[in-house]
């Protein structure tokens, strides 16, 4: 784990040294946040710190950029993040029920994580998807034309296959 | 290009104007004061609250007159009715998300929003929705965030970052819940905020105030157990004349003297008299830096918010910070001890407290490393601002009161403690004396034209037996990043360095009178009449130099024996240490 949390850095860093070469290396801040929140899933405060240090830029400016954009989290996700779509088409072809199920199987709402770090929960306005609505996404994943049985067997699914590989991983 | 004249019309008349300003720049300069809120001459331009739009004739939009440029021929309306009718639909929705406390709120009448609000004729309000609602931040000991109070115009976010290099705020998140708060949205208490309070100068409603101990003091001045000492800063005299009415400038020693006395305070004295010894103990340390070959360039250390950002900003050039406490420090650990001993009480049962012109100071006086064996030099410290409203709420006539002097030890003070509240002043109040000090002689030419004014940075040099000097003043703490970015190049450039937090020094510091309805918050006019006050005090003295200072004399003959003796180093220095969090200074960074 140590190891892999090493080699992230390093890829920031290097990251961060070919902005640092270019005319106005500030001026890169989004785009550093985006590699940042490429490696470790999210924005912490230690990340946003080191990035303050090593391109010069105040904390405070990088907190201004980072709470402005939605895209930028700022708190820890879980391993699955399942968006939610409440656009026209899904909400029409009842949405707010899959909703009402999620926040019940996770027992978590809209933008919160479940405390085991599996599943984070968001909401979308569109996934291009609308032909299958309902729909939700995990990860990069689509899950169409689906009812509230549908997602407990869904998450059911996910929360086996993890139970295993953690008895694996027990196992080794 | 800049100096070419161009003809605009505004309201349809015809003006010949220099080129190269914007609609609000060229309008001012012809007498149209259009309504603003986030401008500032001094900061950059943020087109953020668009109280100052006009129409422009061509034009399908109202502009913002603050970031337009004016063209040859461009006809401009500043007054039409639906452009008032605009004008004041901003400034009530501005007032919809805003606390319907003006009554109780410490910047009532003295609130730009609220006089806005009355120069667009607003009577009541109409519009009615959500307000935002957040606990105020009391974790530091010199400044209150309220961001209730706060309308976003970013003024604070700009100076903070602009003019102090400082850089703890930030607008964080969007839309409706944008709010102004220091990174991470931790509290200004660690957060890397100097506390010099410029945010507070430049605030239009009370977002940002200082954090009050009038409550205390007055329940304290009613305790007759205890003996009430008081001091008060130079730069307190020069400006407090403002918050009763006086013309800018108006020196109130005096007055303030009677005034603090009526208060219930049983001995006034004067911070000038601790210039005055700081000048001893700085003066005589810096010639022994320069003769032992020690840590030059020297720099100076009364400037609380200049000690903090020093510790968190430029920890690497602590071993260059004079020792010397500041002169409100210094004068907290004379009372506590000269004088306890010599009114025969123990330390513990005199009250020391201090007027200052400066919300740092509050900050300064609870730092740890300042205290006599177990308590505290200065028990509370109230700025400018506080102790004027606490002589209106104790019903002392402050306009027609009758002058007194200042009691004695601790109350007689040369010049040289007098211009100390101006940037440059310690500089010269410190030449007047190392000077007779190293040479033997005394300086004739003691006021030294190439050290004042408020230029940025200012250099200058003076002949010592034929050793040549050379000193430097930044004023405002970006300014002095960029000093110190100079002493890091060419580390012998200079001996002596004057450095204070706020632009001007201590006479724009974040305690003073805020800015009237005739003038803006770091207005250069007012903070040069409030130094030609300090000058005046200066060159009215007879004795216009620190060490002739009489009591000054007979308290080292008395008590601490000669500048830097053992004992003045245990009541009188001090030393500084590397701070979390640790600030970051952006790459590039322009004084504006």
């Amino acid at each position: 784990m140590e190891k892999e949390l090493d080699k992230r850095e390093e890829e920031l860093i290097k990251y961060m040294d070919e902005k640092k070469k270019l005319e106005y290396p500030e001026s890169y801040l989004i785009a550093i946040l985006h590699k940042a929140q490429e490696l470790y899933g999210y924005l912490s405060k230690e990340i946003m710190l080191k990035i303050a240090y090593y391109m010069k830029i105040p904390t405070s400016h990088i907190w201004g950029v980072a709470t402005f954009y939605h895209y930028f989290k700022l708190k820890p996700i879980g391993k699955y993040v399942i968006s939610i779509c409440l656009g026209t088409a899904c909400y029409v072809k009842g949405a707010q029920l899959i909703l009402d199920k999620l926040k019940e199987e996770l027992k978590i709402n809209i933008g919160e994580t479940t405390e085991d770090m599996l599943f984070t929960l968001q909401e979308a306005r569109c996934l291009g998807a609308c032909g299958l609505a309902p729909v939700i996404m995990i990860n990069e994943k689509i899950y169409g034309d689906l009812t509230p049985e549908k997602i407990s067997e869904i998450i059911k699914e996910i929360r086996k296959k993890e139970k295993k590989l953690q008895s694996n991983v027990a196992k080794n | 290009m800049k100096d070419e004249k161009i003809k605009i019309y505004i309201n349809d008349k015809p003006y010949i104007v220099k080129s190269g300003q914007t609609i609000m720049q060229a309008a001012d300069s012809i007498g149209f004061h259009i309504p603003r809120l986030c401008y500032h001459p001094k900061l950059s331009v943020e087109g953020a609250c668009r109280v100052c739009i006009v129409q422009v004739q061509g034009m399908n939009n109202y502009v913002a007159s603050c970031a337009f440029p004016i063209q040859d021929g461009m006809k401009i309306y500043t007054n039409t009715p639906e452009l008032r009718q605009a004008r004041r639909d901003i400034v009530e929705l501005l007032l919809d998300n805003h606390p319907e406390d003006c009554h109780t709120c410490e910047r009532n009448s003295n609130c730009e929003l609220q006089r806005l609000a009355m120069s667009m004729g607003i009577k009541k309000r109409h519009f009615v929705g959500e307000k935002k609602h957040y606990n105020r931040d009391l974790s530091s000991p010199s400044i209150v965030r309220d961001p209730d109070k706060c309308i976003l115009c970013g003024r604070c976010v700009r100076i903070c970052s602009e003019i102090q290099n400082v850089h703890t705020l930030t607008q964080a998140y969007r839309g409706f819940k944008t709010v102004v708060i220091p990174a991470f949205d931790e509290d200004l208490a660690e957060s890397v905020c100097s506390t010099c309070g410029q945010c507070i100068n430049v605030c239009p409603t009370a977002a940002f105030i200082e954090k009050s101990y009038t409550q205390e003091l007055f329940e304290k001045l009613n305790d007759n157990s205890i003996v009430k000492v008081v001091q008060f800063a130079p730069s307190v005299r020069a400006a407090i004349g403002e918050a009763f009415g006086f013309e800018p400038g108006t020196q109130k020693e005096n007055e303030l003297v009677a005034a603090l006395r009526k208060l219930g305070f049983d001995y006034v004295f004067d911070t000038q008299f601790g210039a005055d010894l700081t000048i001893m103990e700085e003066a005589s340390e810096f010639l022994e830096r320069l003769q032992n070959k020690q840590k030059l360039p020297m720099i100076t250390s009364c400037s609380s918010a200049w000690m903090k950002y020093l510790e968190q900003f430029h920890s690497d050039l602590i071993e260059n910070i004079s020792t010397c406490k500041s002169p409100m420090s210094m004068m907290g650990a004379l009372i506590k001890t000269y004088f306890a001993d010599k009114i025969k009480r123990d330390k513990k049962e005199i009250l020391s407290v201090a007027v200052m012109c400066c919300t740092a100071k509050k900050y300064e006086a609870a730092r740890p490393e300042l205290m006599i064996d177990d308590v505290r030099g200065v028990d509370i410290v109230v700025t400018t601002r506080e102790i004027a409203w606490m002589i209106k709420s104790a019903g002392i006539d402050f306009v027609n009161i009758k002058g007194e002097g200042f009691d004695n030890p601790l109350g007689l003070s040369s010049g040289g403690g007098a211009i100390f509240g101006v940037t440059g002043g310690v500089m010269e109040a410190a030449i007047r004396t190392a000077y007779e000090l190293y040479t033997g002689e005394t300086l004739i030419e003691i006021e030294l034209e190439e050290l004042r004014g408020f230029n940025n940075i200012r250099e200058g040099k003076i002949m010592m037996e034929g050793k040549e000097i050379r000193v430097a003043i930044a004023h405002g703490l970006g300014n002095a990043s960029k000093l110190l970015e100079i002493v890091r190049k060419e580390p012998d450039r200079y001996h002596f360095i004057e450095i204070m937090g706020c632009p001007g020094g201590c006479i724009g510091g974040g305690g003073q009178p805020y800015a009237g309805s005739s003038s803006i918050p770091l207005d250069e006019n007012v903070l040069k009449k409030r130094a030609e006050a300090l000058y005046g005090l200066d060159r009215n003295k007879t004795i216009r130099r620190c060490h002739e200072n009489p009591n000054i004399q007979k308290l080292y003959k008395e008590f601490l024996g000669r500048p830097l003796s053992s004992l003045s180093h245990k009541l009188l220095h001090t030393h500084y240490s590397a701070k979390k969090p640790e600030g970051i200074l952006p790459a590039e960074f322009k004084v504006r």
